[in-house]
């Protein structure tokens, strides 16, 4: 970084005006040479705002942008592009029907002749792509790859245009966790390249594994900007909550209490010999009320279709699925909800929220046979339910009659919950809960999850967040390859057992098996 | 402050965006209607009006069932061959007197409904592709159950259904406005509305909520056949003969036109029944007004493609968050 003459990037005194909200408050960073840079910050804090400011989709109303020193405007993303500042955005824009090769080349492909140069361009792709760990025929579409590959694409093109600043927003949302540890080596080269990077993420982990400096963002306002190394976590999470440092430290990184599980009662969930073709090979799991089972694992390992096929939408080769007793007839969603299960999705755009309607409609979805007479909906009871979720989980909204598409992840999840809760369920599936939302939002979620299960729900937890599920979980079950390879009960469930236990059901097949 | 000014024109073209697609089609509609009460000769006579209101109530009363039928994200083309298919089995049963016969012409309509609803909902066809069928189908059918043949219809009963008024309004005027009414509780008060809203703005969540995704889908598109049949009864009704090869051609495109014009976004998720029902009455005004001032057929059809090109442009913001 000695050899940063003038910085990279500047960003000096930017404020941004909405209606109603300053999104950004004279916010002002650095971003130098060859340096990782965490931008870190609750959701609505102001991320989004400032990187749409830096890649000329929003003008700042005051304040001023500079490159190498020299002052600089975007009047439009194309202007951006130009001066050398790329995005790579949780879900890849590129297109996923054209070939690799086609996608890496986009708008500048070889030319002979004024024809595409179909043979020199697969053979340079496939020279770049080996560069950043991805070999395969670069003319297959490039939907064919997995995300993380298609990630590198996408991040082999921004280096391919000469992007001097690249910045990465969740990139890691939807790898797994070799995919990452490629992402990152790949990081760490073209930090030594001179690019300066902006790395926007939830997970503190990563922060720590790669980026240098932090800047956290509050409330518009730039609360903390310096380097990474000696900045305590506690620390940093206080400055992202605006929280006092021990009150952070005397609830625990989540905010989970103590166990509920009444070990002696009979199960209010159990599911045996679950079986779906290639994805699920005999799972069994048993939840007992006030119980929180979290499921462990690798990405793939069958966590969301066990999840999946406990709530009836799955289709099943074997397998049964008793409620409080109960065997749920034919599996199906509808049979699964009227049997008291109730599923929170894990990704809340496309199988959570019903855009365009309202904040009341949502929260309504599930419930209304149970609220109307002769089909039709007794609006005076509904009004009644919802304005009680809407207090009870602190939902933040103009009005129920809001769309639910203009509220942040945080809230939108919290009106997601308040469905499921509304349909008063006897077991709770939760899909990742926390992803995605910003960390006061993920504190109310965990105190509220733990909340339920003292009221006598049984709870599957699914977290890809370590700390989440051992926090969170009075047991774990963990998974791999489709199947049941573990389980840490008591003592056992914390962050080092958790690990050893997918380390074990990753590598050593056999010992695991045995149980 | 510098922040205001530069903020608020920005600011009125945003809501422009929004309002438009849902309430210009109420302006378009009183504009057309005052141009023509000053410009057009006896166009506010009452003869003319009640010709007006007649011509669109079969449109009406199409347009809402394909409404209902957008509102889950799907589309229903058959609703012409419905109608041709409602006109070919009135004949048929009209020897057991009006009621057996309509009856009969809504059997029909409800057998193509549940075989739309089952192709969607259960085989997983598109909606297009599977309705596109029927709208071959169906009028093959009808054209056989015919034999081809025009046939009069001489039952007073029936023939009173199309000329009869009612406190001043023909009977399918006042039927029209009930079923827009009836549409309108449906898809505002009922779980049944409010479930094809969801499964129409997003179908695996309304799957995961548990909601019956199936019924509901089968449910619109049998609704909407229903009232393409009663549209098709009204069709024979009013010009007292069954002809299969001309009831009802091109009515799917006149629906639909109805309902994008009138704010109902195809994507699903919405469902603006007073809008489509503006949306039919724009479309015949245009009509009428083109006719009334000597103007070619073929330019009516230009005009009415530049408004389906103006609804579905304005509609087009709602994507973009």
């Amino acid at each position: 970084m000695s050899h940063a003459d003038a910085p990279l990037l500047d960003v000096v005194g930017v404020t941004k005006q909405f209606p109603g909200v300053r999104a950004l408050d004279e916010v002002s960073m650095t971003l130098r040479n060859g340096e990782v840079h965490a931008l870190v910050g609750e959701n609505g804090a102001g991320k989004s705002t400032l990187i749409k400011v830096i890649t000329g989709v929003y003008q700042p109303d005051a304040g001023e942008l500079r490159m190498g020193g020299a002052r600089t405007a975007f009047p439009a993303p194309l202007d951006a592009q130009r001066a050398g500042i790329s995005t790579i955005y949780q879900e890849v824009n590129l297109i996923p029907l054209m070939s690799v090769a086609r996608n890496l080349f986009l708008g500048r492909e070889p030319r002979r002749f004024g024809i595409i140069d179909t043979a020199r361009m697969n053979r340079e792709a496939t020279g770049t792509l080996r560069g950043y760990g991805i070999v395969g025929d670069v003319r297959r579409p490039l939907g064919e790859l997995g995300l993380g590959a298609q990630q590198m694409v996408a991040l082999a093109r921004a280096v391919m245009i000469d992007a001097r600043v690249v910045i990465m927003d969740e990139p890691t949302s939807s790898l797994e966790p070799r995919e990452v540890d490629t992402l990152f080596e790949l990081i760490r080269r073209l930090h030594r390249g001179g690019i300066g990077i902006l790395y926007v993420s939830h997970r503190l982990d990563e922060l720590y594994r790669i980026c240098d400096r932090v800047t956290v963002l509050r409330d518009g306002r730039v609360v903390h900007t310096g380097p990474l190394a000696g900045l305590e976590r506690l620390r940093l999470v206080s400055l992202m909550l605006g929280r006092d440092v021990t009150t952070v430290r005397r609830e625990g990184v989540t905010s989970f209490t103590g166990d509920h599980a009444d070990t002696s009662a009979a199960p209010v969930l159990r599911a045996s010999g679950l079986r779906s073709r290639h994805r699920l090979h005999g799972v069994d799991i048993t939840v007992r009320p006030g119980e929180v089972v979290g499921l462990g694992g690798l990405l793939g390992a069958g966590r969301s279709e066990t999840v999946k096929a406990i709530a009836g939408a799955l289709p099943l080769e074997a397998g049964t699925i008793e409620v409080a007793g109960r065997p749920i007839g034919r599996p199906s969603t509808a049979n699964a909800v009227r049997a008291g299960i109730a599923v929170l999705p894990e990704d809340r755009k496309v199988e959570g929220i019903v855009p365009g309607l309202s904040v009341r409609e949502n929260i309504a979805l599930a419930v209304l046979p149970r609220l109307s007479r002769l089909g039709v909906v007794r609006e005076k009871q509904l009004d009644a339910i919802v304005r009680t979720f809407i207090d009870r989980l602190r939902i933040r909204a103009a009005g129920p009659e809001q769309p639910v598409d203009e509220l942040s992840g945080g809230n939108q999840q919290k009106v997601l919950l308040a469905r499921l809760l509304a349909t008063a369920p006897k077991v709770l599936l939760l899909d990742e809960p926390t992803r995605g939302i910003d960390v006061g939002a993920k504190a109310e979620v965990q105190s509220l999850i733990d909340e339920l299960a003292a009221q006598g729900l049984g709870v599957v937890l699914v977290s890809s967040d370590a700390d989440e599920l051992v926090e969170g979980a009075d047991r774990v079950v963990v998974l791999r390859d489709g199947a049941v390879v573990g389980e840490l009960r008591g003592a056992e469930v914390n962050t080092d057992a958790l690990m050893a236990a997918i380390a074990t059901a990753a590598g050593a097949q056999d010992g695991a098996d045995d149980d | 402050m510098t922040d205001a000014a530069v903020d608020r024109p920005r600011l009125d073209a945003a809501r422009l965006r929004r309002w438009l697609p849902v309430y210009g089609v109420y302006v378009a509609l009183v504009a057309l209607f005052a141009f023509n009460a000053v410009f057009t000769e006896r166009f506010l006579l009452w003869e003319n009006v009640r010709i007006q209101l007649v011509q669109v109530a079969p449109v009406v009363i199409v347009a809402l069932g394909m409404a209902v039928v957008i509102g889950t994200e799907g589309i229903d083309l058959s609703v012409g061959s419905v109608m041709a298919l409602a006109a070919a089995i009135v004949p048929i049963y009209l020897g057991y007197g009006a009621a057996p016969a309509v009856l009969m012409a809504l059997v029909g309509g409800l057998v193509v409904g549940l075989v739309n609803g089952g192709l969607v909902a259960y085989v997983g066809m598109q909606p297009i592709v599977a309705t596109l069928a029927l709208l071959v189908a169906g009028r093959g059918v009808a054209l056989v159950l015919s034999g081809g043949q025009l046939k009069e219809i001489r039952n007073p009963d029936l023939i009173a259904l199309g000329s009869t008024d009612l406190a001043g309004l023909p009977v399918s005027v006042w039927l029209a406005v009930a079923l827009t009414v009836v549409i309108g509780f449906l898809v505002r008060r009922t779980v049944f509305g409010r479930r094809l809203v969801a499964v129409g703005g997003n179908r695996r969540a309304a799957d995961l909520a548990g909601l019956p995704v199936r019924r509901v889908l089968i449910g619109v598109y049998v609704l909407s056949a229903l009232l393409a049949a009663v549209a098709g009864v009204l069709a024979v009704a009013r010009i007292q003969s069954s002809d299969a090869s001309q009831v009802g051609l091109l009515y799917e495109l006149s629906a639909i036109t109805a309902v994008v014009v009138g704010g109902t976004p195809l994507t699903g998720g919405r469902v603006r029944v007073l809008g489509t029902v503006a949306g039919a009455l724009l479309m015949q005004l245009v009509i009428a007004t083109m006719i009334k001032h000597d103007l070619k057929p073929s330019i009516a059809e230009m005009v009415q493609a530049v408004i389906i090109l103006v609804a579905v442009y304005a509609a087009r913001e709602r994507r973009a968050r």
